[in-house]
């Protein structure tokens, strides 16, 4: 295994783990947050005959699935080389 | 040119291009059958799991779904879409890593246990076959209307078509056909909701056509539709919903369903590199939300299409008379999916929502009940038809239909044929078997999963969505936190995890046979399937998110109670971390 000393090994887990993390909570709040828990708090403000929970629901948490998915494969390539564990 | 010329030539067409494909990519190894010779680019891949994950559910069910429940269904709409996040993060790039073929293969070795994986291999056929039959039944039900054949015809050339790319062409095969079929079925679900929503608000884009203005009213598009259903009756199609729990329990679990699904897993296998597992991911999404976006919009304007086709003179006017019906009504009555009876005996079809709320409205203007039953799977099929649309419109839908069911069959297959011929056969049975041999038992657990899958689609057990209810309970309570686990935790050992799988399964289907019947079996219900009697107003097509928990739970509970894996296990979890390396995996 060429995965370097170990504690770059852990910190590099470490790294993933956060983002991870980070990207899960705004996965959260879009979805079960903004579409459908909070969606009573955005009730206020209009967009096309309707709210901004409901568009949440049908068009705005898919459209941030994708973000965070490209953000993540993006970050975390980088973060790869940064910690000299990515692919030749 | 008639109607049914038009769908001949369209599906026929279609079907040449996937078959040719799938002789041009015949496979030679047991490597190129299972995951494609591992040289599949991201785009590519993304396009061909676009295909493998929109089945006849989302093609041809989610729409007329949403276009009934309004907001409350939106469930689909993000559950569908968003366990690509948790794939992408959670599991695809540390399984590439992992380099092997199917997925009980990583359950078998991670949590060093044969019984494991056979845990994972049951698991992975139950959820996958019940999967197959809605597609063979969806697949059948498309052809039977386009075709003009009976239900069991249809149903037999799907069989043959799917056997032939399948069987022929392994992983390679369906790797390029899918990516045709993804092109088929996307123009298909895209040019009828362009032309209806030029129609109606005048904008080209579905997806902005939702929130735009309807163009004879003046009205945002939306308020037009709740003011036509709410003066019918029925609730405001952008209603909030009270039971919340249930809506978040619901969308967890078709989100951890479809991280857990095989099929889709297998995908990942098939790119050259972990970073390649990643962005795959991500234009996998980019390719399902091109028709996830346009789904809600198909919804709302068909809704209001089929209101406006009924009362064309407004709500507070007189309906149609019956005699005077659009064609594409009298077409779907002979197939029993559309029917009529005259309650009021006055020549019109009333239709509206038969509600204690509505009956003083109704019983002033004369009306003693709804008099028009509309499938809800008809509508994505119909659309074409309802919003006057030429014929060659109605012809793609239905290639656009069969592609969608045809290529999440063929994918489900796979994932079945290798779980039987490589962790079964060659796992378990006979470790000496040949590649030649192990070729050849892929090919006829294909075959035989086929043969079965055929078989119950041409006798529905009467219980389409409970199945996928099913499927994705399965998925959600057995496969992912199995698989999360194993990457992401170096403590959870071989007794752990099996017996998180199997409390995870268990706790689910006993919470779904409760309520549906043991087995599924009529009238061996315990409790009646009403919100009432659910434990804390959760659905039994929600538990499958509370089954993984639990699964989660023991898992850990046990583990830590029981000795830790042995060290070299810990560092197969160490090594699929770390991106470094997964090249070996392919040239063996």
């Amino acid at each position: 295994m060429s995965v370097g000393h170990s504690y770059d090994a852990e910190k590099y887990w470490k790294a993933n783990l956060r983002l991870i993390f980070g990207s899960l909570i705004v996965w959260a709040l879009v979805s079960y947050g903004f579409a459908i828990l909070l969606r009573p708090m955005l009730a206020g403000i209009p967009i096309g005959g309707t709210d901004l929970g409901f568009w949440f629901a049908q068009q705005g948490s898919i459209l941030t699935f994708i973000a965070l998915i490209f953000f993540y494969a993006w970050r975390m390539n980088k973060i790869d080389e940064q910690f000299g564990v990515h692919e030749e | 040119m008639s109607q049914f010329a038009i769908n001949i030539i369209f599906v026929g067409a279609s079907f040449l291009i996937y078959i040719l494909i799938a002789v041009w990519a015949k496979a030679g190894s047991t490597k190129d059958f299972y995951v494609a010779g591992g040289g599949v680019h991201p785009i590519t891949n993304g396009m061909a799991i676009g295909a493998d994950w929109m089945s006849a559910a989302s093609f041809i069910s989610m729409a007329g779904l949403i276009a009934a429940g309004g907001y409350a269904n939106s469930t689909f709409l993000m559950g569908w879409t968003g366990g690509y996040v948790l794939l992408a993060m959670l599991l695809a790039p540390y399984l590439r890593k992992f380099g092997k073929f199917t997925v009980p293969e990583f359950i078998g070795d991670r949590f060093y246990s044969k019984n494991a994986r056979l845990v994972a291999v049951i698991c992975l056929i139950v959820a996958s076959v019940t999967y197959v039959i809605g597609q063979m039944a969806g697949a059948g039900v498309a052809f039977s209307r386009f075709l003009e054949v009976d239900a069991t015809l249809g149903l037999i050339i799907a069989a043959v078509v799917v056997f032939i790319y399948a069987v022929m062409g392994g992983m390679k095969g369906i790797t390029y056909t899918q990516v045709a079929q993804y092109c088929v079925l996307i123009v298909a679900y895209t040019i009828p909701a362009v032309f209806i929503s030029v129609q109606l608000t005048g904008n080209p884009i579905p997806g902005l056509g939702l929130f735009s203005t309807h163009v004879d009213s003046g009205m945002p598009l939306l308020s037009k539709l709740n003011q036509v259903i709410t003066d019918l009756g029925f609730n405001e199609y952008t209603a909030d919903v009270d039971n919340k729990l249930n809506m978040v329990l619901f969308t967890l679990s078709l989100m951890i369903g479809t991280a857990g699904l095989p099929h889709v897993i297998i995908r990942f296998f098939t790119v050259p590199k972990v970073a390649d597992a990643r962005w795959s991911a991500g234009w996998a999404l980019v390719f399902i939300a091109l028709l996830y976006l346009t789904a809600p919009a198909v919804a709302s304007m068909a809704r209001l299409n089929l209101m406006t086709t009924i009362y064309p003179d407004g709500t507070a006017a007189e309906p149609i008379q019956y005699d005077e019906r659009p064609n594409w009504i009298r077409e779907w009555e002979i197939t029993g999916l559309i029917q009529f009876t005259d309650k009021n005996e006055d020549g019109r079809i009333q239709l509206y929502n038969d509600s204690e709320a509505f009956q003083s409205e109704a019983d002033a203007r004369g009306w003693k009940g709804n008099e028009l039953v509309v499938n809800r799977d008809i509508l994505v099929l119909a659309n074409p038809e309802i919003a006057n649309l030429p014929g060659w419109v109605v012809g793609l839908i239905a290639a656009g239909g069969l592609a969608a069911a045809l290529s999440t069959a063929a994918g489900l297959l796979l994932a079945i044929s290798s779980a039987v011929s490589h962790d079964l056969i060659k796992g378990s049975i006979n470790p000496n078997i040949s590649e030649k041999g192990e070729l050849l038992a892929a090919r006829i657990s294909m075959a035989v999963a086929i043969a079965v899958a055929t078989w119950l689609g041409a006798n529905p057990p009467g219980f389409a969505a409970q199945v996928v209810a099913l499927a994705f309970g399965i998925a959600a309570a057995s496969l992912f936190p199995a698989l999360m686990m194993g990457i992401f935790s170096k403590r959870v050992n071989n007794t752990g995890a099996i017996s998180g799988m199997l409390t995870g399964l268990g706790f689910t289907l006993a919470y779904i046979f409760v309520y549906k019947g043991w087995l599924f079996i009529p009238g061996t219900n315990n409790l009646a399937d009403t919100p009432e009697n659910w434990v804390l107003g959760i659905s039994p097509l929600s538990i499958g998110a509370v089954g993984a928990i639990v699964n989660f739970a023991v898992a850990f509970i046990v583990s830590n109670a029981t000795e830790e894996p042995p060290v070299e296990i810990q560092e197969l979890v160490e090594s699929v971390r770390y991106p470094r390396g997964a090249g070996q995996a392919q040239d063996h």
